[in-house]
């Protein structure tokens, strides 16, 4: 099995893509409300991941 | 919107027959469930999205957890990370049968490979109930 060396951000990244078009898939009623919740999880995640990221590295001083 | 809700709370449990196979092909292999009742699109999107972050998981060294007897916390967390595992259905007993076996060593990519291993069974979970949905008609 090859191994993977990611950054936190690479591997946040890719969390939040998987997570995202799961969650896009199983929640709404149809495929372009699908698209725009997953677009928007993704978002939500992008921003929370930026958001804390920048708060660790003013809060550590 | 109330009256929505009120009219979903009270639908009858459909019949085992018709929501079993699904639910259960779902667990077995991620988006199996949509497959069988042909949303062949959302079944590729869940297999492709599950596998490949079980897969990064792997290749992430992540851990599988064992469920431990011990305080209330170690309990918790090591029997719902076992769950979780278990949840992925064949790329777990796969993995399994092949050996993998991880021990948990510090590094935060060990442990994101950790979590993605969880959050796998956790992503199949949400999968399956959604197949479970549109076998009983509650959902297209």
């Amino acid at each position: 099995m090859p191994k993977m060396n990611l950054s936190h951000f690479e591997a946040a990244f890719l969390f939040s893509l998987f997570a995202s078009v799961v969650m896009g898939v199983v929640t709404k009623r149809n495929d372009r409300d699908r698209l725009h919740y997953g677009l928007y999880t993704f978002g939500c995640f992008l921003l929370a991941l930026f958001g804390l990221g920048w708060l660790m590295y003013l809060g550590h001083g | 919107m109330v009256k929505e809700k009120e009219q979903q709370q009270k639908q009858p449990m459909p019949p085992l027959g018709k929501w079993i196979p699904a639910v259960a092909l779902g667990w077995l292999i991620p988006g199996g469930g949509h497959f069988l009742l042909k949303r062949n699109g959302r079944g590729a999107l869940l297999l492709a999205s599950i596998t490949s972050m079980f897969l990064c998981g792997l290749m992430m060294q992540g851990a599988m957890f064992q469920p431990q007897n011990g305080d209330l916390l170690t309990t918790l967390i090591n029997t719902g990370g076992f769950i979780g595992d278990c949840c992925t259905g064949i790329l777990y007993l796969l993995s399994v049968c092949f050996g993998y076996s991880q021990v948990d060593i510090a590094g935060h990519v060990h442990d994101y490979g950790t979590k993605f291993l969880v959050t796998a069974g956790l992503l199949n979970v949400l999968a399956m109930v959604d197949a479970y949905e549109i076998a009983a008609g509650r959902k297209e």
